[in-house]
């Protein structure tokens, strides 16, 4: 069968002007929508800012940023621009501690959402003829159920894997033909490990051609890597929960930038001191405004994630403008094995232990392409004298910062001083992962 | 009938040790015996020492992760086979020894324990007639 070239046409093949048009008119939708949300009702009366303010796409630096703490000071639903009975899911983020954040959908929000993560995996070559294996986590964590509504969406047989279990994932890689996997980048290092054990021959014994990454800080060489490995393109992707999930930019075939879908988003670089934009081309943080949501826009919502633009047309035409990979944070959110962890989780959790000191060393590493967290605890006082009693210590925080974080990192006691200080003030994290 | 032990939680790092003999020498205490167990990422080093009390604020103020703690301390005739007899008279009602090390001071064998029940112990130790070293004896020692 004679496929298109896109799975959208109308909106992909979008020039400058059409693009910017569309985004005005969207973005003044979107701003007088947003006066049915209490909080930007009342942050637009603050500033005696009116949606019909909103002349020209200009305008838009009117608008306040909205940031992380805004979700948690209006958890769980303060933020959203419809009546809860419009909405039909929610997405959460992890964590106990402090406020989570929470995103709703409307039944529109989701189909939209399939829609855009469709057409970026129409756009790498995916096509209804493919088999897609998703093997990431399900649940809260939108990889999971984003990937599956788009894959449908697409037209591929989807095999919902989940997470783990990587024997059973090679078996459906093999037994039901998949071509195309979605998995975090040291996942499908991982998925090669175990082939490789278990004497699979990725060009021989199965029929993969495409991996969707992402979600996890990597870089060119940890790509170039996996693709060597498994014999197949690896295509680069964003997406924050805060922005639906996967789907908001997503590689071309050129591997070279992700295109960000500027009818659904208008994207803003800014100086994170400042706050002022930067040029086209320069590092800064993203700010992200969306134009195509019902149930919960955000204006002008700071990424915290550091890109850049690149300058220039895309070889595949499309002008949808293109982000760099990710640079690093302008906060000190870690992403781990693309879960999102704040160093302040693991401090509240450290706190109830009396038997710990008040420091702490996390360390972020790869090891046999797999990236690690451990943490360094400082034991206050020897309270026992008997090894077991230390290990189940070991064990308590290991489980307790486990429920906090998601992910198991390997904590180790240490005596009290022993870790490192720079200038008076405590080392938090150390980050020797291979990327950037 | 038990002794006081220091116990001290320590890095797996050179110098580590070093630091508390000096902090025990500058305060002119005397070891008697010592023993480091290991783990991957830390030990515990064990002390008998003069005067463990003092011993115990002294590493503590000086930021030591230190405990003081209770052991058995046995003492025995220099001849094949009495170790096992001791610990026999033990195992056979069911103790469980979690740690031992041992030594040979003016011609005795003394053996340090800890068990898993110190009252049973305690009380096995007395009616088996065992020779145990007490608190009050440790000055003799040095």
């Amino acid at each position: 069968m004679n496929y298109s070239p896109y799975f959208n046409k109308k909106y992909e093949t979008l020039d400058r002007s059409q693009i910017e048009a569309l985004q005005l008119e969207r973005l003044q939708r979107t701003v007088a929508h947003c006066m049915n949300s209490p909080f930007y009702k009342k942050r637009f009366e603050e500033i005696k800012l009116c949606p019909e303010d909103i002349q020209s796409l200009d305008d838009l630096k009117r608008i306040p940023f909205t940031t992380k703490q805004d979700l948690r000071d209006t958890y769980p639903f303060g933020i959203a621009s419809v009546p809860l009975e419009r909405c039909v899911r929610l997405h959460s983020s992890s964590g106990t501690t402090g406020n989570p954040t929470v995103i709703l959908h409307t039944q529109k929000d989701l189909d939209e959402w399939a829609n855009a993560l469709a057409r970026c995996m129409w756009m790498v070559g995916l096509r209804p003829t493919d088999v897609f294996q998703n093997s990431s986590g399900y649940g809260m964590f939108t990889g999971g159920l984003g990937f599956q509504y788009a894959a449908e969406r697409l037209g591929m047989l989807t095999v919902p894997a989940a997470a783990g279990n990587t024997k059973r994932q090679l078996k459906f890689i093999t037994d039901f033909g998949t071509t195309a996997v979605h998995a975090i980048p040291s996942y499908a290092a991982r998925l090669y490990e175990v082939m490789v054990e278990m004497g699979i021959d990725p060009r021989r014994d199965t029929k993969l051609t495409t991996l969707l990454i992402g979600a996890e800080p990597h870089s060119e060489e940890q790509r170039r890597r996996i693709e060597e490995m498994l014999g197949v393109k690896a295509y680069n992707s964003f997406g924050m929960s805060e922005m639906c999930g996967p789907g908001v930019a997503f590689e071309c075939k050129e591997q070279n930038g992700m295109h960000i879908w500027e009818d659904y988003y208008i994207v803003e670089i800014v100086d994170p001191q400042t706050l002022e934009p930067v040029q086209d081309g320069e590092v800064g943080e993203m700010v992200l405004t969306t134009i195509n949501r019902e149930a919960m826009p955000l204006l002008r919502y700071r990424t915290r994630d550091l890109t850049r633009i690149i300058p220039g047309p895309c070889p595949c035409g499309r002008e949808h403008k293109r982000i760099d990979r990710m640079k690093g944070r302008s906060d000190d959110m870690i992403i781990l094995k693309g879960v999102n962890i704040f160093p302040i989780q693991i401090e509240q959790v450290l706190l109830q232990f009396k038997e710990l000191a008040t420091d702490y060393l996390i360390t972020l590493e790869t090891s046999d392409s797999n990236d690690e967290m451990s943490v360094d605890v400082e034991l206050s006082q020897l309270f026992t004298d008997d090894f077991g009693r230390l290990q189940s210590l070991t064990r308590e925080i290991t489980r307790r910062l486990k429920d906090e974080i998601l992910v198991t990192p390997r904590v180790r006691l240490v005596p009290k001083g022993s870790l490192p200080k720079s200038e008076g003030k405590a080392v938090r994290v150390k980050d020797l992962r291979k990327h950037f | 009938m038990t002794i006081s032990q220091l116990s001290i939680f320590i890095e797996n790092k050179s110098g580590t040790l070093l630091q508390v003999l000096n902090l025990l020498k500058d305060a002119q205490i005397s070891l008697i015996a010592s023993n480091i167990a290991d783990t991957v990422e830390y030990g515990i080093c064990r002390i008998i020492c003069s005067e463990p009390a003092r011993a115990y604020s002294v590493l503590k103020e000086a930021g030591v992760a230190v405990a003081l703690s209770d052991v058995f301390a046995i003492e025995l005739d220099n001849e094949p086979g009495r170790a096992a007899e001791a610990i026999g008279v033990l195992s056979k009602e069911g103790i469980n020894i979690t740690y031992l090390y041992s030594f040979l001071l003016n011609g005795k064998g003394i053996l340090i324990f800890r068990t898993d029940d110190a009252e049973k112990a305690r009380e096995t130790i007395i009616l088996a007639g065992l020779q145990f070293i007490a608190e009050k004896d440790l000055t003799h020692l040095v």
